[in-house]
Order: C-alpha cells, then sequence, then structure tokens
C-alpha cells in the first residue's frame, strides 16, 4: 500500500500553507510596525510633555523606553502583551482548523485520509510556531530598532536593577518566554473554539472576547483573592524578571495557571474532533 | 493549596465556629484612688485538643475584647487556649485607664497568666506557671512587650504598632544633634484621650474614665506643648522602654510604615533595646504597609506570622526565620495589578537599622527665607489622625511656608529603607521663641507627579535660638521607598503642620542647607523567594498534562482492524442498514442497506434532501453513522480509516485555499495526503482544462474552475473509487461532454465511479448503475438497462417519477 499515515500532512506542508496567508503576513508585520511607531513617536513627536500620557500612571514608560535597545525591548513587550500579542495568537491559533472548514478543504484533508489527531497535532504545532515567530520578530525587531535609536545601553529596571552583557539577553529570553507561555490560555482557548465552530471570526474573536472579559474581571479589586483564579492573572508575572535576583512565584503560578488550561482546552478539542461529524 | 489552585477558591475558615466561653477575671486595684479589685470583662476559647498552650490578646485603645474575636477564634482553631479581654476602663470591665501603668494594667495582665495557671486546660511549665504568649497590636502591643518584660512566665510575644516611649512618640524631635523635647502630636493625642471620654462618668465628667494622674497630665501637657520631668517619668514607666531590658521571651515586633502616630522610629528603638539587652533573643522585625493611617492591610499575612511565630515558640511546631523583613508598596502601574499579592516582601538576615547611611545624594537649592505664620495657620495637611491616611496624593503644602532642596534626576534606582539625614542652618527672625519645623522627604517622578511616602513628616524643635544660624542635622522620616531611574529627590521643610501644636507668634527663618549632600538610608535587601511552592506548581503541572495525556490516550477511538471482510474486498462500497440521525432532526439516511458494483459509472439519484450527500460523507468517514457500517474494499470505514486513501473525491464543491495558485493547491494537497507514489499532475489537469489559470490564486476563480480543480484534485492519484457529488455543476455543455467520456475511460480501468446527481437526464446518459434514494431511504438499486426492463419501455425519468410518485413534491414542503 502507497499511503502511509504518519506521512500525511507533514508539519513542512502546513506551514507553507499558512504562511503564505496574507492574516500570517500582516501579523507579523504588525510586529515590526510597532517598534517603528514608537520609535517614531519618540524621535519626531511633540516633546516631553507627551511622555506622562502613555500609561496614566507615575511610571514613565516612554522614558525607560528610551534608555537604551533592552530596555526599548521591555517596554514594547509591555505594550504588545495587553491586546497585540493576544490577538495575533488568538489568530493563529483560532484560524487554522475553522478556516479550513470555511474554505470546504478540511473534509478534503481528513478523507485524504489525514487521521483526525494527526491533523489536529499538526495544526497545533504550526500556530504555536507561528506565535513563537511572531513573538520572536517583535522582541528581534524591538531590539535591533532600539539599538540603533538609543544604543545598546544596560537594561536598567523601574523595580531595582541594572543589567548588562549576557544577563539582560537572558532576562529578555526569559520574559519572552513567559509570555509566550502566559498567552498558551489564549491559544488553547482559541484553538478549542476553531474545532468547534466552522466560522473563523467566531473562533478568534470568542477567544479575544473572554481574554478582555477576564482582564476587566482582574480590574474590579472588590472581588479581592477571587481574582488570583482568573485565567491571565498572572500574565504581568514577568515584571518580576526585572527585580535584582528574578522571583518565580508569580511566574510560577503563571506557568501552571497557562499551562493546565491550555493543555485542558487542547484534550477538549481533541476529544471534540475525535467525534465531529464533519458538516463543511 | 495544590488542590485549590485546581477547583477554585474555598473559602479556609468554614470550620465550626464555637461561641467563646464568658468569664470574669479578677485583676489588680481599680484606680491610684480605689483600691477594690478590678473585673476584666473576658472571652475564654478552648481547642478541641487540650491541654494547650495559652494565647493572651489584648485590644487597641477604645475597643473591647471583641476586637480580637476574629484573630481568637482563628488561633483556638490552630489549637490555643486564647484568652481575650476587655483593658481596664474600657466596655464592660471596670476600673480606670492608666494608660499600661505597671502597678494597673500590666498587673492585670499578671493577673490573667495567674487565671490561667488555675486552668486544667492550660500547659503549665511549672507550678503557677502557664505556657502563654501575649500579642496584640498598638495599646495591646505595647502591653504585650511590657508583659513579657515584667512577667518571666511569658513566653513568647507578639507586638504591632506600638510605642517605645510615650514621650518620643508624642513629642517627636528629629534633630538628632538637639536634646529637647520635641513637638506635641496634639491631633493623634486629643484623638486618643476623646476615645477614653466615650463612656460618660458622672463623677468626673472631665475625665470621663481616664484615672485622675493621666487626666492632668493631658490637660497639662496638651495646654503647654511640653512636659515636665516628672511628667516624663510618668510617661516613661507607662512605655516598653522602661521594661523592654528584662524580655527573655521571643519576640515578633510588627511595625506600619503607614503611621504618623507611632513611626518605625518607635519600633526601631523597641528592637535596639531589646537585643542590647539580650543579644541571643529570637526577635523578628517587619515592617509591614499597614500602621494607624491605614496603609495597605496586611493582616492574612500578619496573622500567619503571629501564629507560626507561638507555634515556634510554644509548642516548637514548623520553622519561621527571624528575618528581617519589609514591604515595598507597588508604586507603579506594571504591578499595581498585583498590589493584593504578597509581593514586594523583600528581607535579610540581619536588621540593617534604621539609619544605614551607605549612599551619598548631591542635593542642593538657594537659601531660603520661609514664614511661621501667626496662630499656625493656615497649616499643611500631611495626614490625619481617625480618617486615617487620607493617602500622600492629598496632602497639602502652603507656599511661602516651604524651603525646598532637591537632588537631580537618579541615574539608578534607589531604595531608601530608613531615616536619611542632612544637615541645616536655620536662623529666626524671632530668636526668643522656638523654631519648630516639619521635614519631609518627597519623591518626583519624571513626569513631575510628587508624591509624600506613607505621608509622614518629621518634626523638628530649635529651643531658642541665639542670633546666628544654628546647625540642626535632620533625620528625615524612616521609610521603604523604591525610586526609580529619572526620579528627584525633594526634601521640603516646611513652618506648619495640622497634626501637631504650632507656636502662635509670626516669624521668618531663614534655612539652607550646611552641606550639599544627603545621606541616603539604604539595606542589602533579597526579594522574599519561597521557591519551593514555585516547583510545587510546576509539578502540578506536570501531573496534570500526565493525567490529560492518558484521558486521550483512554479515549482514542478504536481502529477495528478486526473489521475486514476478506469476501467484499473486491466490492467498492458496500452499505449494512445505514442510519444517521443528527441530533434534533429527522433521520437523514434510515436504514438503507446497497453494494456498488466494480467497475462501473454509478448513478446515486434522488431530489434533494434524500440522503444522498450524507451517505457520501459516511463512505467518506466524515460523518459517524448512528447505526450501521459502510466496508470500502471489505474494510470497515471509521473516521481515518486507511482505505480511505483507495478513495478520491468530490462532495459539495471544491476546497482550495484561496490564497495559493491551483496548481501549488494541488501539489501541496498532494503532499498532504501521506501517498508515496507519483501524482497523475499533467493527465489530471488536462482534464481540469484550465489553460494558464493554473498559475492563477483559487480566489480569482469562476466556480466553474473551481469545480473543475475539485474534479482533478479528486483524480490526482487514480483511486480505485472516485465520488463525484453532482460534478456537472458549472460546467458548460461541451465540458459535460468531455467529463462523460473522462469517466467511461476511467471505469474501463477496472475502477468505480459514483456519481450524485438529482439531474436524471445526466445519470441517465452518464451511468449504467443506478441507486435511488428518497427521504433518506432506499428506493431501488440496479443496472439502469435492468431497471428498465421491468418497468415496459420506460425512459429513467418517467420511471423515477413512478417510484417516487406525488412525495416528491410533499417531501419538497415538509
Amino acid at each position: 500500500m502507497t499511503y502511509v499515515a504518519r506521512k500525511t500532512l507533514p508539519f513542512k506542508v502546513e506551514f507553507i500553507r499558512q504562511l503564505r496567508r496574507r492574516r500570517t503576513l500582516v501579523a507579523f508585520g504588525l510586529m515590526v510596525l510597532l517598534p517603528l511607531i514608537v520609535v517614531a513617536a519618540v524621535k519626531f513627536g511633540s516633546g516631553d510633555d507627551d511622555s506622562s500620557d502613555f500609561g496614566g500612571g507615575d511610571l514613565d514608560l516612554i522614558g525607560l523606553a528610551t534608555n537604551g535597545a533592552s530596555n526599548f525591548t521591555v517596554v514594547m513587550v509591555f505594550f504588545a502583551t495587553g491586546f497585540l500579542l493576544t490577538t495575533v495568537f488568538a489568530l493563529f491559533a483560532g484560524d487554522t482548523v475553522a478556516s479550513e472548514a470555511s474554505w470546504s478543504s478540511l473534509r478534503y484533508l481528513l478523507a485524504a485520509p489525514v487521521p483526525r489527531r494527526r491533523l489536529l497535532r499538526i495544526k497545533l504545532a504550526v500556530a504555536m510556531t507561528l506565535n513563537l515567530m511572531a513573538i520572536m520578530i517583535l522582541i528581534l525587531v524591538s531590539y535591533l530598532i532600539g539599538l540603533l535609536a538609543f544604543g545598546s545601553e544596560p537594561l536598567i529596571s523601574p523595580l531595582g536593577g541594572n543589567f548588562s552583557g549576557a544577563e539582560q539577553f537572558l532576562r529578555l529570553a526569559i520574559i519572552g518566554g513567559y509570555v509566550y507561555i502566559t498567552l498558551l490560555f489564549v491559544s488553547g482557548l482559541a484553538f478549542y473554539m476553531s474545532v468547534r465552530t466552522d466560522v473563523p471570526l467566531g473562533a478568534v474573536g470568542t477567544a479575544v472576547l473572554l481574554v478582555i472579559v477576564f482582564a476587566i474581571l482582574d480590574a474590579i479589586s472588590a472581588l479581592g483573592d477571587l481574582r488570583n483564579w482568573l485565567p491571565g492573572h498572572y500574565s504581568q508575572a514577568w515584571t518580576d524578571v526585572l527585580s535584582p535576583e528574578i522571583v518565580w512565584n508569580g511566574m510560577a503560578k503563571g506557568f501552571a495557571s497557562a499551562t493546565i488550561l491550555f493543555a485542558t482546552l487542547i484534550t477538549l478539542a481533541f476529544l471534540k474532533f475525535d467525534r465531529k461529524d464533519i458538516l463543511s | 493549596m495544590a488542590a485549590l489552585f485546581i477547583f477554585g477558591f474555598l473559602p479556609s475558615t468554614a470550620a465550626a465556629q464555637t461561641t467563646p466561653l464568658e468569664i470574669v477575671i479578677v485583676g489588680a486595684a481599680s484606680s491610684s484612688t480605689d483600691a477594690t479589685a478590678v473585673q476584666l470583662d473576658s472571652d475564654l476559647y478552648l481547642p478541641t485538643t487540650l491541654p494547650a498552650p495559652a494565647i493572651v490578646l489584648a485590644h487597641g485603645f477604645g475597643s473591647s475584647k471583641t476586637a480580637v474575636a476574629k484573630q481568637a477564634e482563628n488561633l483556638r482553631a490552630a489549637g490555643y487556649v486564647v484568652v481575650a479581654y476587655t483593658a481596664r476602663g474600657f466596655g464592660k470591665s471596670t476600673g480606670l485607664i492608666s494608660m499600661n501603668s505597671p502597678q494597673f494594667e500590666i498587673a492585670d495582665a499578671a493577673k490573667v497568666i495567674d487565671y490561667l495557671a488555675n486552668r486544667p486546660e492550660v500547659i503549665k511549665d511549672d507550678v503557677n506557671d502557664p505556657r502563654v504568649g501575649f500579642a496584640g497590636a498598638s495599646y495591646g502591643g505595647a502591653l504585650s512587650l511590657m508583659i513579657a518584660g515584667t512577667d518571666p512566665r511569658v513566653d513568647a510575644v507578639v507586638s504591632d504598632i506600638t510605642w517605645h516611649n510615650l514621650t518620643t512618640a508624642l513629642f517627636p524631635q528629629s534633630a538628632v544633634n538637639l536634646n529637647s523635647a520635641g513637638v506635641f502630636k496634639k491631633l493623634w493625642t486629643g484623638f486618643f484621650f476623646s476615645r477614653g471620654l466615650v463612656i460618660p462618668n458622672p463623677t468626673n465628667p472631665r475625665c470621663g474614665r481616664f484615672d485622675p494622674t493621666w487626666c492632668e497630665l493631658y490637660e497639662s501637657v496638651a495646654q503647654r506643648g511640653s512636659y515636665t520631668n516628672l511628667e516624663a517619668q510618668l510617661m516613661r514607666n507607662s512605655s516598653p522602654v522602661s521594661t523592654n531590658a528584662n524580655v527573655t521571651a521571643p519576640t515578633l515586633l510588627l511595625a506600619g510604615q503607614a503611621d504618623s502616630l507611632f513611626p518605625l522610629s518607635e519600633a526601631d528603638a523597641n528592637y535596639q533595646q531589646l537585643k542590647a539587652a539580650n543579644p541571643a533573643l529570637p526577635i523578628k522585625f517587619v515592617w509591614h504597609s499597614g500602621g494607624h493611617d491605614g496603609g495597605r492591610s496586611e493582616t492574612t499575612r500578619l496573622d500567619e506570622l503571629t501564629q507560626r511565630w507561638f507555634d515556634k515558640y510554644l509548642r516548637d511546631n514548623g520553622i519561621i526565620n527571624s528575618d528581617f523583613e519589609v514591604t515595598f508598596v507597588p508604586t507603579n502601574i506594571i504591578s499595581a495589578n498585583q498590589a493584593n499579592e504578597s509581593t514586594g516582601i523583600e528581607s535579610s538576615k540581619n536588621y540593617p537599622g534604621i539609619t544605614n547611611l551607605t549612599e551619598q545624594l548631591l542635593i542642593a537649592g538657594p537659601a531660603q527665607s520661609v514664614l511661621a505664620p501667626a496662630g499656625g495657620v493656615p497649616a499643611a495637611i500631611s495626614t490625619f489622625p481617625g480618617i486615617g491616611s487620607i493617602g500622600s496624593l492629598l496632602t497639602q503644602q502652603i507656599p511661602a511656608q516651604n524651603a525646598i532642596f532637591q537632588t537631580p534626576s537618579l541615574t539608578k534606582p534607589l531604595k531608601i529603607v530608613g531615616s536619611s539625614q542632612l544637615e541645616l542652618k536655620v536662623s529666626s527672625s524671632s530668636p526668643q521663641q522656638d523654631v519648630v519645623l516639619f521635614a519631609s522627604l518627597r519623591i518626583v517622578g519624571a513626569n513631575g507627579v510628587s508624591s509624600l511616602p506613607s505621608g509622614l513628616v518629621a518634626p523638628i524643635r530649635i529651643p531658642l535660638i541665639s542670633t546666628g544660624p544654628t546647625t540642626v542635622l535632620v533625620q528625615l522620616p524612616a521609610i521603604a521607598v523604591a525610586a526609580k531611574v529619572g526620579d528627584i529627590l525633594q526634601v521640603v521643610i516646611s513652618t506648619t503642620d495640622l497634626a501637631y501644636l504650632l507656636p502662635t507668634t509670626p516669624a521668618n527663618y531663614l534655612i539652607e542647607l550646611a552641606s550639599p549632600s544627603i545621606a541616603i538610608s539604604t539595606a542589602a535587601l533579597t526579594p522574599t523567594t519561597t521557591t519551593q511552592s514555585g516547583w510545587v506548581f510546576v509539578l502540578l503541572t506536570i501531573g496534570v498534562i500526565v493525567l490529560l495525556g492518558l484521558v486521550l490516550i483512554i479515549l482514542r477511538p478504536r481502529h477495528r482492524k478486526a473489521d475486514t471482510r476478506a469476501e467484499i474486498s473486491e466490492t467498492p462500497v458496500v452499505i449494512e442498514s445505514l442510519v444517521k440521525q443528527f441530533k434534533n432532526g429527522p433521520k437523514a439516511v434510515n436504514d438503507i442497506s446497497y453494494e456498488i458494483p466494480q467497475g462501473k459509472v454509478v448513478g446515486l439519484l434522488g431530489p434533494n434532501g434524500a440522503g444522498k450527500t450524507t451517505t457520501m460523507r459516511m463512505v467518506m468517514g466524515l460523518i459517524q453513522p448512528t447505526a450501521g457500517a459502510v466496508f470500502v474494499f471489505g474494510e470497515r470505514v471509521t473516521p481515518g480509516a486507511a482505505v480511505l486513501s483507495r478513495i478520491g473525491s468530490l462532495v459539495e464543491g471544491a476546497g482550495f485555499l484561496p490564497h495559493l495558485t491551483g496548481r501549488e493547491n494541488l501539489a501541496l494537497y498532494w503532499q498532504a495526503t501521506g501517498r508515496n507514489t507519483e501524482p497523475h499532475f499533467e493527465q489530471v489537469l488536462k482534464i481540469a482544462d484550465l489553460g494558464t489559470a493554473v498559475d492563477r490564486k483559487v480566489r480569482t476563480y469562476s466556480q466553474g474552475m473551481r469545480q473543475r480543480l475539485g474534479i482533478a484534485q479528486a483524480m490526482l492519484g487514480m483511486p480505485d473509487l472516485l465520488i463525484l457529488d453532482e460534478p456537472t455543476n458549472g460546467l458548460d455543455p461541451p465540458q459535460i461532454k468531455a467529463m462523460r467520456d473522462v469517466l467511461h475511460d476511467y471505469v474501463a480501468q477496472g475502477k468505480t465511479v459514483i456519481v450524485s446527481s438529482h439531474l436524471l437526464s445526466e445519470v441517465e446518459q452518464t451511468c449504467s448503475y443506478v441507486v435511488v434514494m428518497h427521504r433518506g431511504q432506499l428506493i431501488t438499486a440496479g443496472e439502469v438497462s435492468e431497471l428498465l426492463a421491468s418497468h415496459s419501455n420506460m425512459r429513467l425519468e418517467d420511471f423515477f417519477l413512478d417510484v417516487v410518485g406525488d412525495d416528491l413534491t410533499i417531501g419538497k414542503t415538509s
């Protein structure tokens, strides 16, 4: 027999299928655009009066960003985690199965036959790879742009740290890694919705909407300690990487919360897809 | 904790609440004028396991035993005998208030220990020596420290936000090089005195429940703003300073940063005195973020520390270190959303002291003339007693009453821990009266927002200045603040503060820097990390993922390898009693059975909604049958069954990636099918007849072009069974003709084609075998020629109408 199940839908083939899409390129483009816009705003903006507008608090983020390439990168990650990266992660993970359904190509893959679990495995792997690429592009481009614009000053933390040399790159890598992990929840949710629905924007939108709802609940201080159980509660815990000595506790909780939710949602997605009637 | 994390928040205080035993403990003499013993209204809490060590909880000024009821219940639940008693002069206890005087309040506490010594429920270290700890805050904190320094039977102490010496607390002097009394803290003192007047005392309305000695003292100092030696001695006797040297019980010393009444300097003095007298004594010193001004409450953490302290020193159970801990209240927006967490706690092995002046910063500013207004008004506002902290943002500064000196922008982050110092030169326009000044350390962010940490100011009194300038070394308020890069430190010297008794004669002061530097107090601290608990979460995650993996393996759809039937391995399709019922719908396919013979073009015929497509999707393994089975070449069809690789299909329209060209779509599809044979590209592209359009993106295609490309994709591997659903949709007549020829050639190679259609003419011209379905049921199946033969000379169309009959119209409308 010429058919070999484990050779169906190779990672490379699925990667090309997704990479060639316009939305993939737009998402990557946004990662490049964000640091460019901020640099332009700082370099050609109206001056120091505006700096206090950012964030509204007493932390001067733009002032911090101009300290050097590393600081610029940290601030870009801070800006991007709120909405941009969430949306991009939801897009890559949420669009992948649902858009095949909407193009009617899903049934031909499954009838080829690509085993259902293999299809999900490969699609998930490609989506998570694209997510990883998005965050790496953001960090690398931010660093390069920061380097050109503000030089290679050491990483200075608003919380009282000062790191240079390999230490700053290690810390930037940990920040990138942790942001990626906290966004696993978004990816898992979007992927699960992607398996459930045939409408790509429905899957992406539901995931983003839920993340926003959780963020709003997290901002309600009246909920007290209940908020510790909200997904995404520890999404800002990466700021602990900026302490003189890295505080792992918040990040350990964030890691557990995100990966457990991710694993649960992915399991549900697999179980759902095993038995789903493909009607698209 | 692990279970909580998964299953969500569960209240931990669900344990059954018990009502305490209400008792009266007989204390010492009622007052300086009444020798009858005082009756102390008390609650006794007994744990389930007895005997147990005892804990005495002392309440704050102006409240009663009920204020500590919750903490008492928690400690009872943790296995302690707990006594909460109302201090003399408050609530239902009798007697008069003597401000923790040794012969009254402290003697009462000794009587409470005597009482516990007589309770069989309490573990005894010796005859008349119960195992007992004392805990309290403020008024109760001083009592706890003082009983420990008076009565050797006390085994452990927890003392929160309390004073060291009433004279230094109520008359603070922040000029380190001057020995004179400081500035009277009139608002706080008056506020507390009024709390003793809440219950009217008809025999002495002016003093309420205060002992006359203290009533007179208050009236005397409040009017003069100073005290006599005798008064100083009285206040000293009612302060831990008089007893600390004798403390041998391990002490957990808690202090609040948001405390303008008993600031960190008071707690620091207690610490230094305890350590000096007994260097081996275990003392843990904690600067939390609460205090008399409110601040940020850390009750949960402090209660936990308290319990662990008692666990360690009353039961020798568990571990608690003696590290110095300090909470940095987050002030920036990054960590603001974690403000309710116990983040921001940093610690060091050793307490660095309150003036650990390791950093020197430049500070600059011209000599400035400031006005002390007549009558002391208007006055600046820093904190307001009784209301709590009014927030550092609301603090009010009055222009012309301030001299401001500031550092350049910080070039590196700076953690200020303790009291910083700078030297000033002060001269006065009216040297015949004392100079009163208030120094504060403000932090001005790069955006211009200025904040006064904890709302604290340091009062300075310079007695009777001679004509020349006087140099004072100013000890700024003790704080714990992380200043950021770009921040400016600002020292503000003002002449007024609402909370203090101010001179009423107007004066002008000239204030200048004695030296252009400010010494910053810092500490070598590390954030408290509980790495162990971090690992717990990682292990938990691994556990959950392994569990979910097992679930996936267990619930894996089984491959029915055994369901292979050799006898029908040559038959393309065998359908057995197939049923499909969708949720909330009628049976789309209702118990049909038929076979598709090999080497023929088979027509699947029926009106819309007959169940043709549903059947074909079940043949392709896309839909799971409700009952029955489909066999393809003798192998039962399940999702992803290997035999599906022998089918090529086009069902309900083609499906392509719109952003790729026709050729790329075919190439990538072939690579996705997992075949290791060569595809028949040229052949199928000829059938598709797309010309140069094959290299255009699919999104530009017409419906017919997609349809033809779909047929090409289905035929790409020249499958043994080709399923085409309405293949002529969108094709023009010549293309339909060509398609027919292709299909006839195809079956000539021994392969099988199933064509579904609702068009009779198409089936009639293309197919040699036909299966007729209607409303989910099989009507008939057989060779076209045979079927027609049995119905004398009918055309297929007539035959179809004959078997379906009037149902056709009814079927369409229902």
